[in-house]
């Protein structure tokens, strides 16, 4: 294996602008990451062929997986470039940014629309105020569990990146916003405004436009159950949609 | 005066925690950010939050809390906001358990706590090991709620640059980079809080997020706002290495039974796991028999600065030690530890429920920042400070799992204090003249224009990598006089360098090179307040340890350390520490915390470590 780590980088510098690949080559350091490579491309930004270009542009923050900032297309797939070793990755190492948002400027793109979506789907409990109001509701350790599967999606972006379902001509919100309704739902005081939640995804952003590819659990990088939700969301909205007509 | 509001600047637990308080108090907050809120550094921090709740039985309470803090920070902080701080942490946890952070729990469905560094009691509150994580995700999810009814607007993807001063230093709002469009634009504020996190950039590699640089903190510096206490960091006695960042390994692994050892040969060649028992040394079970692997900070540093440079113990000679959990059930260990054993896995390669970690320390957190008084507001009226970038609550040494609760708090403190402040204003941000917004605006444009028109032969991240590497070299765990002189010229030499950089990036859009560029200015400024603010404090204190005045000096070092910007370097003065509840004692941790007052055991640990070069 040469000593040198060679990465082919997507180069746009726009979300008008055309793309155009530059190939770097960094010297290989024990244990070193995507991230570390783009570090090494910054302190020295001329391209393997020996022209100088700019530093290359990506979105990062914690570094250890845990902030969601630094997803990219590494080899294809969509994961943190955080936790992307270079030993394990074939080379040249592709890096692309995501396709289902729109680029900034090389690897890094705007993901507001998922946070638009947590604000659609109500993602948070309606306390009543941050007085001193006691304890919240007792939980068990294992409903605690489930809740905690689901509270650690970092709003990567990942999941939208793998799903078909989620494209230019559809207005599907995507797996994650989904797998929030089911954490928000899940809470016993989140529970309370559990239908306005679910009438959101009776909509066409929400859950019918999933086709279960299933893409998106094999790409979470937190192996949150997105399916498993998604199944129990629409259990959860047939039992909604039965009360409605009751009700009528 | 309906039309008055606050920016906040920041969108970690201290500033989401502050823009809570405030629009739940009716006014309006423009919230600043770097990046989405949701990825502010606050994720990172792993074990948990402290609150003397007292569901063990072991006779904890708040006021042991706060004995337990103003202790493990070596007396050095003013007592009344601990104490405040301390007695706040039980309504503190409970009011996150009604936002739905999924704290672990106990068999009977109350929230369960652990055990950290320096103290005896089971008194911090966790979520699986990511309880930062998701202590901002329900933060977050709080503020979001605020924002769609129209209270909170928030400007993320945008960087602070510098507050706008009226004529009579008062804060009046702030001039921003807008880092995708690299538009410079004012706003305007009654009041301007920064909640802007640590500097652990200024070292370099740390435990901290590369957002981490200071330099929205050195802004308001150079404007007239003090600096205090700069020569306070932290150290985290263990991080795993790597190229981009030193990963933190939480606390809470020594919490939850973790063990420190190295082989008791150096040389043995065997894997961790397979050297028996009778071949390891648990040096910090030995040297601290009271506190074990559960001393703070500071102290686990020093011992193993001491068994790795001194005793040339690390393991195979080199910069590790372990840190073992392999005898703890592995279920155990995912319930309370997930997040930590990932980490390891997934960047080490290795399964730390079957192998013990290699670890060495790293620096972590910022005790020093900017001086507030108790309401949180800065020498400058009308600009507040809270969280990791205040000085307040953690004197020279912050105990682990307090960085939580000191983050809410704070907020919780500052929200109100800032409505009540714009609330008493005579004259709001709206009378104050555009000029006052222009000028402010045009100083930016210009730095910003000079910045772009840099074209000489130096690179700004090079630059950047060589002030780590000198400022971890010097100015962490041991400190020496002749050194810190010899680093900050170095850091001058930096400076001068920096005015010869070429700028790699001469783009409009989107330009981080531009950005970087000027807060590499700022974390320089920033490395000589603390190199000369080490230089300048000769005892030994919490964090601060100088072979050369190896004890703690009341007489003359029991004062806050105040940096005041000044184009030649900071100018430094003292005020006295207000140490009103808790009388001075020494700090040790081979016996009780109050096993009495005999200061010859904590003048040996420090001697021990003094021989390291």
């Amino acid at each position: 294996m040469s000593e040198d780590v060679i990465l082919r980088i997507k180069r746009q510098e726009n979300q008008g602008a055309r793309a155009r690949w530059e190939e770097f080559s960094v010297p290989r350091k024990p244990n070193m990451n995507v991230i570390s490579a783009l570090m090494e491309i910054q302190k020295n930004p001329v391209t393997r062929q020996g022209d100088r270009t700019t530093p290359v542009v990506w979105d990062c923050n914690c570094l250890e997986e845990v902030c969601g900032a630094c997803s990219m297309l590494i080899n294809d797939r969509a994961r943190q470039a955080c936790s992307a070793l270079v030993d394990h990755l074939k080379q040249p190492i592709l890096l692309e940014p995501m396709t289902k948002f729109p680029v900034v400027r090389d690897l890094l793109v705007d993901r507001s629309r998922m946070f638009e979506s947590l604000k659609k789907v109500r993602a948070w409990i309606p306390i009543d105020g941050t007085y001193d109001l006691g304890p919240g509701p007792r939980l068990s350790s294992d409903d605690q569990q489930y809740l905690y599967e689901f509270s650690r999606c970092m709003t990567c972006g990942c999941c939208l990146e793998a799903c078909p379902q989620v494209n230019s001509r559809s207005p599907f919100m995507g797996p994650a916003p989904l797998a929030q309704v089911a954490l928000f739902n899940g809470h016993p005081t989140g529970a309370r405004n559990r239908t306005e939640r679910l009438r959101v995804l009776m909509g066409r952003e929400g859950i019918a436009s999933c086709g279960n590819a299933q893409n998106c659990v094999e790409v979470c990088p937190k192996e949150i159950p997105l399916t498993d939700a998604i199944a129990d969301l629409n259990r959860q909205i047939n039992v909604h949609g039965l009360l409605g007509m009751l009700r009528r | 005066m309906s039309k008055q509001r606050v920016i906040v600047i920041g969108g970690g637990l201290a500033g989401l925690s502050t823009v809570m308080k405030i629009a739940e108090g009716g006014v309006p907050v423009d919230l600043f950010s770097i990046v989405p809120v949701k990825r502010s550094h606050s994720v990172c921090a792993q074990g948990g939050i402290n609150a003397a709740v007292n569901t063990k039985g072991e006779g904890d309470s708040p006021w042991e809390h706060f004995d337990d803090s103003i202790y493990g920070g070596d007396f050095l902080a003013n007592q009344p906001p601990v104490k405040g701080m301390c007695e706040a942490g039980p309504a503190i946890v409970f009011l996150l358990d009604r936002m739905g952070v999924p704290f672990n729990r106990t068999p009977e469905g109350l929230l369960d706590f652990r055990r950290f560094g320096g103290t005896k009691h089971n008194r911090t509150a966790f979520a699986g090991a990511t309880t930062g994580q998701q202590m901002l995700y329900a933060l977050d999810e709080q503020v979001r709620r605020h924002e769609t009814e129209g209270l909170v607007t928030k400007y993320e993807m945008w960087e602070f640059l510098s507050v706008v001063l009226d004529e009579d230093r008062v804060a009046r709002g702030i001039v921003a980079l807008n880092l995708a469009s690299m538009e410079i634009r004012a706003f305007r504020a009654d009041a301007v809080v920064i909640a802007t996190g640590g500097v652990g950039m200024i070292f370099g590699r740390s435990t901290n997020s590369v957002i981490n640089t200071g330099s929205a903190v050195c802004s308001a510096y150079r404007q007239g706002a003090f600096y205090a206490n700069g020569e306070f960091v932290q150290i985290h006695p263990t991080a795993i290495p790597g190229e981009d960042k030193l990963r933190l390994i939480s606390e809470s692994c020594r919490g939850e039974g973790g063990r420190v050892w190295v082989p008791k040969d150096p040389n043995d060649k065997r894997a961790g796991q397979d050297i028996p028992e009778k071949d390891r040394w648990h040096f910090l079970e030995e040297w601290y028999p009271a506190y074990a692997n559960l001393v703070p900070r500071d102290v686990a540093s020093r011992a193993i600065y001491r068994v790795v440079f001194d005793m040339k113990m690390g393991i195979g000679g080199e910069k590790q030690v372990y840190l073992d959990l392999t005898h703890i059930p592995a279920r155990l260990l995912d319930l309370k530890l997930k997040g930590v054993l990932e980490i390891y896995e997934k960047f080490m390669g290795k399964d730390p429920r079957k192998v013990p970690m290699r670890v060495f320390p790293a620096v972590h957190y910022t005790m020093g920042g900017m001086w507030v008084d108790y309401d949180q507001m800065t020498n400058v009226k009308g600009l507040f400070a809270v969280g990791e970038c205040d000085y307040q609550y953690h004197g020279a040494n912050r105990l682990g799992a307090n960085s939580l609760l000191s983050c809410i708090y704070g907020g919780l403190v500052c929200g109100p204090a800032a409505v009540r402040y714009i609330k008493g204003l005579k004259k709001t941000a709206d009378d104050a003249p555009s000029s006052l917004f222009d000028v402010e605006k045009s100083r930016e444009d210009t730095a910003f224009s000079e910045i772009y028109g840099m074209d000489g032969t130096e690179n700004p991240y090079r630059i950047w990598q060589e002030l780590g590497d000198v400022m971890t070299e010097n100015v962490t765990v041991v400190r020496h006089n002749d050194r810190l002189k010899a680093t900050d010229n170095k850091v001058q030499e930096f400076q001068e360098r920096w005015k010869k950089i070429k700028l790699p990036d001469k783009g409009k859009w989107a330009n981080p090179s531009a950005s970087f560029t000027r807060q590499l200015w700022n974390m320089l400024e920033l490395a000589r307040v603390i190199t000369l603010g080490a230089l300048a404090r000769d005892e030994s204190r919490g964090s601060h340890f100088k072979p050369e005045f190896e004890d703690r000096n009341d007489e003359k070092w029991l004062v806050t350390t105040k940096a005041k910007y000044a184009p030649g370097g900071p100018i430094f003065s003292y005020e006295p520490v207000d140490t009103s509840f808790i009388k001075l004692r020494t700090r040790k941790y081979d016996t009780d915390k109050n096993a009495g007052n005999d200061s010859a055991s904590a003048s040996a640990e420090r001697k021990e470590v003094a021989g390291h070069v």
